[in-house]
């Protein structure tokens, strides 16, 4: 039986099969070329919202989206292996940060973000999986279900206090929510 | 503004370390269009017709074609332009890959290379920077190797980079410039550049490419993709699996290789083996293709998966990057009967970079000398016992030029003459000096015959194409090819069709079948087409080479004019292709190509016709307005728009004002 406490919503997702890309970057020259204004007017990859890393000595063969933009890049970096191949961890990542220079606007460098190619009237799918007919990309509407109330029970965060408490001392913990709370004063 | 194209040339000087952007002239394109178009306009501009290919003064020319690096599926081709030190005249040689595209967005259409550098070098575009770099520590380093090399040192893994390996740096006649998965390979381009001391090209862009009709442009592309997707699903009915689907042959993806290992000549062009393909052999090399290859691979934007990512442990890069039909050329060759022998040749012969279809025939060549007293064990001092090993040991001497390998490496035809004692009865698969696809058959094919002889890119299959090789067997077959085939030019749809419905019916076969007005419209339709790909730029595996393609004399046009905004029709891209093919011919006329120099090899067909082959050739110069050396008329070139070139032929009295030879004797005839 539902809950009825909860409500769906409709996520949007493209499902990447790096296992099927052929490394031929339709995906990049339509994104370029659909978001270029009027559309179809000019093509250029390194406008894309998509690109695919491509290293073929290595047999690394990766779609990856843009994704939101961060003002700060990461700490440290881990790289991952996976089937005996080497993948930085920025491989992976979506973000427009300022380590690289992917996913953003050759010109101004002003951050680039995947939209789901959404327009009037609104696309069957995005172009960069109309194109890949390889199907490395492919796109699904998923109905997930979604909390109407709060995101977080009261008792988890009951539970999730304490452990601050225990580990920082009650007195530094209400210090850090009375300084987030009016961040102006900083 | 410019259109689908950058309107600029980078001209490199490589003796001065001079480098300009210089903007082209717009009624070039209107004229010629790009890719091989303009630079045979080029070379006909620039290049004297003594100069040596090998020498400073030839230059050549990396270009983009005219739809390189738009939407259009397939649009990636580089087409480079030169002389080639092997036949002496226009070299062809086209890639695929992501070379030209990457050229494109750095704002540029071509790079014209002249001089040679002090050393070797290497060429960095990045957008408006362009450097020449040292390259000495890349001496002798492989092709694929060196690109990796390059991508670290600049700190740059988009940076796309073609580069030769040790065959082109010691100007191995039949040295190739290999690119990733693609290699340009035909006519020793790979030895021009390494005469110039440039050692590789490597170019990053983040520019806009410009389209004029943007709308109208992505929608002729997008019909494209569909139709490519449809030809997935309905390959061509009662053709062998090679030959059914779009693409360059599919032999990465398909295991079955009856057709070319049956159909095609193995050893030095010497034998079919009609009874290799069985059932047994069949398991073992689909066991040895699904080991060898590790994922399907594409040029840029397209979806065909032509090559593939191979597995090699001897390399240094560890893997490599095939397409075609490379895995066959030195197993046959060689008579090797294993096709990972194929496999681990190739790979490095691509590192070394040489033409996968040369250097085995090459190599079959020297084990037949050999094997018939003309060359012996001086010559080939420790030469192995097995086929397989004599093939890397020869491979190794040639691209070295060590002992005899300094003679094999200027190809069969010099090789011959060189060695002498009997050698040229030997070269029996050269035709103007270069060595052909090995494939003897019985029959004179009058179509083939055509074709073979007149074509001047050297291989066959980039003047073959849309045509099924044999009659289909069935009524229904014939009626299923015919219903849709709308790739057929306007006017021709009768013709053509009905061929296809008679081919094959009593009193309707080769040789003195079909009518030779015939033979001539599909034989100019063939070569035409991959004329105007090489020209936008297109890969003939979607458009002139396989049956029923994706890109067509009707659909063409008017991606043309989308893209660019010129207003040019089936009849005016016609016109511009044969002004090309004419400039082209021009152009090796002017180099010495005549009539003498048109004609397969004695036993290329068991059964001959030879006043019938003249009578073919007679009729086919003449459908083109050749004269009878095979030399464009004062008439065809002017009626082109090709006066200059007229102008020069007569000044040099390669052609006479009235229509025919100066003399009545033919080359042909005087020999």
């Amino acid at each position: 039986m539902k809950d009825e406490k909860k409500k769906t919503k409709i996520i949007k997702r493209i499902k990447i099969d790096a296992d099927q890309c052929n490394g031929c970057r339709a995906c990049e020259a339509i994104c370029a070329a659909f978001h270029a204004e009027p559309k179809y007017s000019s093509v250029n990859p390194a406008r894309a919202r998509i690109h695919v890393i491509h290293d073929p000595i290595r047999d690394i063969y990766l779609p990856v989206y843009a994704g939101e933009y961060t003002p700060a890049e990461c700490a440290g970096r881990n790289t991952y292996t996976l089937n005996g191949k080497e993948y930085d961890e920025c491989a992976f990542c979506r973000a427009s940060c300022p380590s690289r220079d992917l996913f953003k606007e050759p010109d101004s460098g002003l951050p680039l973000k995947c939209d789901m190619c959404e327009t009037e009237p609104p696309l069957e799918e995005p172009m960069c999986v109309q194109v890949c007919i390889d199907d490395a990309l492919t796109y699904e509407e998923v109905e997930v279900e979604v909390e109407e109330e709060e995101e977080v029970k009261v008792e988890d965060l009951e539970l999730g206090l304490e452990a601050l408490i225990d580990k920082y001392g009650l007195d530094k913990i209400m210090k850090t929510v009375a300084r987030l709370a009016t961040p102006e004063a900083e | 503004m410019r259109y689908t194209e950058t309107g600029f040339n980078l001209e490199v000087d490589l003796s001065r370390g001079n480098i300009e952007k210089v903007a082209t002239d717009p009624r070039e394109t209107e004229d010629f269009l790009g890719g091989l178009g303009t630079n045979a306009k080029i070379l006909w501009d620039r290049v004297p017709p003594d100069v040596d290919p090998l020498s400073s003064e030839n230059i050549i020319i990396f270009s983009s074609g005219l739809l390189g690096g738009t939407l259009a599926t397939g649009a990636n081709r580089t087409i480079m332009s030169t002389f080639s030190p092997q036949t002496g005249l226009m070299a062809f040689s086209m890639m695929g890959g992501f070379w030209a595209p990457e050229l494109k967005y750095a704002g540029f259409d071509k790079i014209i290379v002249r001089g040679k550098a002090d050393g070797l070098v290497y060429l960095w575009i990045n957008n408006d920077t362009v450097e020449i770099r040292d390259a000495s520590h890349l001496h002798g380093k492989g092709a694929l190797e060196t690109a990796e090399l390059i991508r670290e040192e600049l700190n740059e893994p988009r940076a796309r980079i073609m580069a030769i390996g040790l065959a082109g740096e010691n100007r191995v006649f039949y040295a190739s410039i290999e690119h990733e998965r693609s290699s340009a390979s035909r006519g020793g381009i790979g030895a021009v550049m390494g005469s110039k001391g440039l050692k590789a090209i490597a170019v990053r862009g983040t520019k806009d490419l410009n389209i004029a009709r943007p709308a109208e442009f992505w929608e002729e592309c997008d019909k494209v993709l569909k139709y490519i997707e449809f030809r997935r699903e309905n390959p061509i009915k009662g053709v062998p699996p090679i030959l059914a689907g779009l693409g360059s042959p599919q032999e990465m993806a398909i295991h079955d290789e009856q057709w070319h290992t049956t159909s095609f000549s193995w050893g030095n062009a010497r034998i079919r083996r009609k009874d290799f393909w069985t059932e047994e052999r069949a398991k073992q090399w689909s066991e040895v293709q699904a080991k060898s290859v590790e994922r399907l691979i594409s040029c840029y934007n397209c979806p065909m998966r032509c090559g593939a990512i191979v597995p090699h442990p001897d390399l240094p890069t560890h893997r490599y990057m095939m397409k075609c039909y490379s895995k066959l050329t030195y197993v046959m060759g060689a008579m090797a009967d294993d096709l990972d022998f194929g496999f681990k040749i190739a790979g490095l012969a691509q590192e070394y970079g040489v033409d996968g279809y040369t250097a085995p025939q090459v190599m079959a060549f020297a084990v037949e000398l050999y094997e018939n007293g003309i060359l012996t064990d001086e010559d080939l001092p420790g030469f192995p016992e097995k086929n397989e090993d004599r093939f890397f040991y020869l491979l190794d001497k040639i691209v070295r030029r060590e002992g005899i390998g300094d003679v094999l490496a200027d190809g069969v035809y010099w090789a011959a003459r060189k060695i002498g004692k009997g050698a040229e009865k030997f070269d029996h698969n050269t035709i103007k000096k270069h060595e052909q696809i090995p494939i003897k058959l019985g029959m004179l094919n009058p179509i083939y015959y055509i074709l073979w002889s007149t074509g001047e890119k050297i291989n066959i299959t980039q003047i073959e194409g849309q045509m099924p090789q044999a009659p289909f067997f069935t009524k229904e077959l014939k009626e299923d090819f015919i219903k849709d085939w709308i790739q057929v030019p306007t006017g021709k749809e009768e013709k053509f069709k009905q061929f296809i419905m008679e081919w094959g019916e009593e009193g309707k076969k080769f040789p003195f079948w079909p009518p030779i007005d015939l033979i001539c419209d599909l034989v100019e339709w063939q070569e035409t087409m991959h004329y105007i790909d090489d020209t936008l730029g297109l890969c003939a595996g979607l458009s002139s080479f396989p049956l029923k393609p994706a890109y067509h004399i009707h659909n063409l046009p008017l991606l043309v004019s989308y893209g660019t905004g010129l207003d040019i029709d089936e009849d005016g891209l016609w016109t511009i292709a044969r002004r090309i093919r004419n400039l082209v011919r021009a152009i090796n006329a002017r180099r010495g190509l005549r009539r003498k120099d048109e004609k397969p090899p004695e036993d290329h067909w068991k059964k001959r016709f030879p006043e019938y082959e003249t009578k073919l050739l007679d009729e086919y110069y003449k459908y083109k307005g050749w004269n009878k050396e095979g030399i464009p008329t004062k008439k065809t070139l002017e009626t082109l728009g090709l006066g200059y070139v007229a102008e020069d032929l007569l000044k040099r009295g390669i052609i006479a004002e009235e229509d025919d030879t100066p003399s009545n004797e033919t080359s042909e005839e005087k020999e």
